[in-house]
């Protein structure tokens, strides 16, 4: 695909600061977007895509979306130096052509002429200037006890229980049981879940994922070249992402993720529906975060999570959506404490017929792969990728 | 579980990063007072505090708050070094929900849908930073 004629310059703004005294670097950032804006004509509300690079305080584009309020179905943060800016119109020109955004905003702005956070144009600027930075990371969140804050929240809303949460970390071990290579192969059962140790009210040990060392690949190529190569053909039909923050703090609802805007969007570009896939891989760091996506996604109605994984019904050949056949996070590998690469190479391997034969799922033509980075508790971002076996 | 004390002694908190946009939250904090921001234009109140609304984008104004609002959700973190304690987001009276601690009750007893208040707990070396209670 060209981009060629595909994607125009709507608005500029250089920022007339020479020294900030009196400004946090977030604030530049939004003073340089407003200027943009004007000059374009446009509101906030029209921007749909968003692109920074090491210079923005935070977690990659999240902390700046969420600060600026932007409700984005696009982001980027490639980090490439004093080119990013560059390579950000080509990113968001191929973005605007491929129908993921119509107006993507790129920011750049730093401080250190007065704040002098060090030199050498190292990323991530003043740590101070990490927009929540002061008014969240005082309070001893953690992934556990931020994923717990959902899981309590889901409970009390819809009546989850931890036994249902269980049965998720039950089908992970009957998995995993079949790989060589997990951390932890012994089949587990719902009781034994519930009498591991509390870890972060209600999230049990057993709830939690493992933590390893170690990593994956994928090499994504062209259709001439996939044709060309002797492998079974997996082809990318879908693909969408979202962020997820609190955004101010207005209507705070814990109990949904991103995944309620990337799996739509997903399933819609590639033609199928959820009920069509033959094999899901679903990112579990926590058992609630597998509940909540698959919700997200529609494999079942919102609040149905709970009866949806309960009694085996994501086991391999015993229920109706095979999940994470490696054993997933929970059993078999988290490395780096990012699961998201193992999530494609399972799905990969169902498609090909290359699963073990034990959790192999038969005729897999369909299989989605989604995953969750950052806290569901706090910020995140949702990625669904959707591929075929041709 | 019955054997972790949950009437804990305040976890230490760190001193809160602060910047310049920030700065005037927390040299209330100081005089005890609880600020947040409002909109001049759509008139939304919003937390964390940010220099333009993240609804509309327009230009916000600091406003003192009583600091009171219900529990949203909580989990209490038993794995840690310094004991047991409580993360939560509270629901304000204004509208905005707050990521914070709760403090100064058996963590046991904490329920969603709790009255709470805030208070100020100290730092090691900062601000002091809000916290909240039940009433």
């Amino acid at each position: 695909m060209s981009i060629k004629g595909k994607a125009y310059i709507g608005g500029v703004f250089e920022h007339p600061i020479r020294l900030a005294t009196d400004q946090s670097t977030p604030q530049l950032h939004a003073e340089c977007a407003k200027g943009a804006l004007a000059d374009a004509g446009l509101s906030k509300d029209d921007v749909d895509g968003y692109f920074c690079a090491g210079d923005a305080p935070g977690f990659g584009a999240m902390s700046m979306a969420d600060y600026m309020g932007l409700k984005l179905r696009h982001m980027d943060s490639t980090e490439t130096g004093g080119s990013s800016y560059v390579l950000h119109v080509g990113h968001a020109a191929e973005a605007i052509a491929a129908g993921k955004c119509s107006v993507a905003l790129i920011t750049l702005a730093g401080r250190p002429r007065s704040a002098r956070p060090g030199g050498g144009g190292r990323p991530g600027g003043n740590p101070g200037d990490v927009p929540e930075a002061g008014f969240e990371n005082i309070y001893g969140g953690s992934t556990h006890n931020t994923y717990g804050m959902c899981a309590m929240r889901h409970m009390h809303e819809y009546g989850t229980t931890s036994e249902q949460l269980a049965w998720i970390k039950v089908a992970a071990s009957h998995h995993a049981q079949w790989n060589e290579h997990a951390m932890l192969r012994e089949v587990v059962t719902v009781e034994d879940v519930l009498a591991s140790p509390l870890i972060a009210d209600p999230l049990h040990r057993l709830d939690c994922c493992v933590i390893t060392d170690g990593g994956g690949a994928v090499i994504v190529v062209s259709p001439e070249v996939a044709r060309s190569l002797n492998r079974p053909l997996v082809k990318v039909i879908g693909s969408a992402e979202a962020p997820k923050g609190p955004r101010g703090g207005r209507n705070l609802d814990l109990t949904y993720s991103g995944a309620v805007w990337s799996g739509p969007a997903a399933f819609a570009e590639a033609g199928v529906t959820p009920q069509d896939i033959k094999y899901a891989s679903i990112y579990d760091s926590f058992t609630i975060t597998v509940l909540m996506q698959l919700e997200d996604l529609g494999f079942c109605k919102k609040g149905d999570g709970g009866k949806f994984v309960a009694d085996g019904n994501l086991i391999s050949g015993v229920g109706k959506l095979p999940f994470n056949t490696d054993g997933g996070g929970l059993c078999n590998n988290h490395p780096t404490n990012r699961g998201g690469i193992t999530k494609v190479i399972e799905a990969v391997r169902q498609l090909r017929g290359e699963a073990h034969p034990k959790v192999q799922v038969p005729s897999c033509d369909l299989a989605l792969a989604h995953g969750t980075g950052g806290s569901l508790g706090t910020r995140h971002g949702a990625a669904t990728l959707i591929m075929e076996r041709e | 579980m019955s054997d972790i004390k949950t009437e804990t002694a305040p976890r230490p908190i760190p001193a809160p990063a602060v910047n310049n946009e920030s700065k005037p939250f927390w040299e209330a904090a100081k005089q005890g007072r609880f600020l947040i921001k409002r909109c001049t234009a759509c008139g939304e109140a919003h937390w964390y505090p940010r220099v333009y609304c993240p609804y509309c984008f327009s230009d916000t104004v600091w406003e003192e708050s009583p600091g009171e609002g219900v529990i949203y959700t909580y989990s209490v973190m038993y794995r840690s070094p310094t004991g047991p304690y409580a993360i939560g987001y509270v629901t304000l009276n204004e509208g905005p929900a707050v990521l914070t601690n709760f403090v100064g009750c058996d963590l046991k007893t904490l329920k969603i849908g709790m009255k709470v208040k805030v208070r100020f707990q100290d730092t090691e070396g900062g601000p002091p930073v809000p916290v909240f209670a039940p009433v």
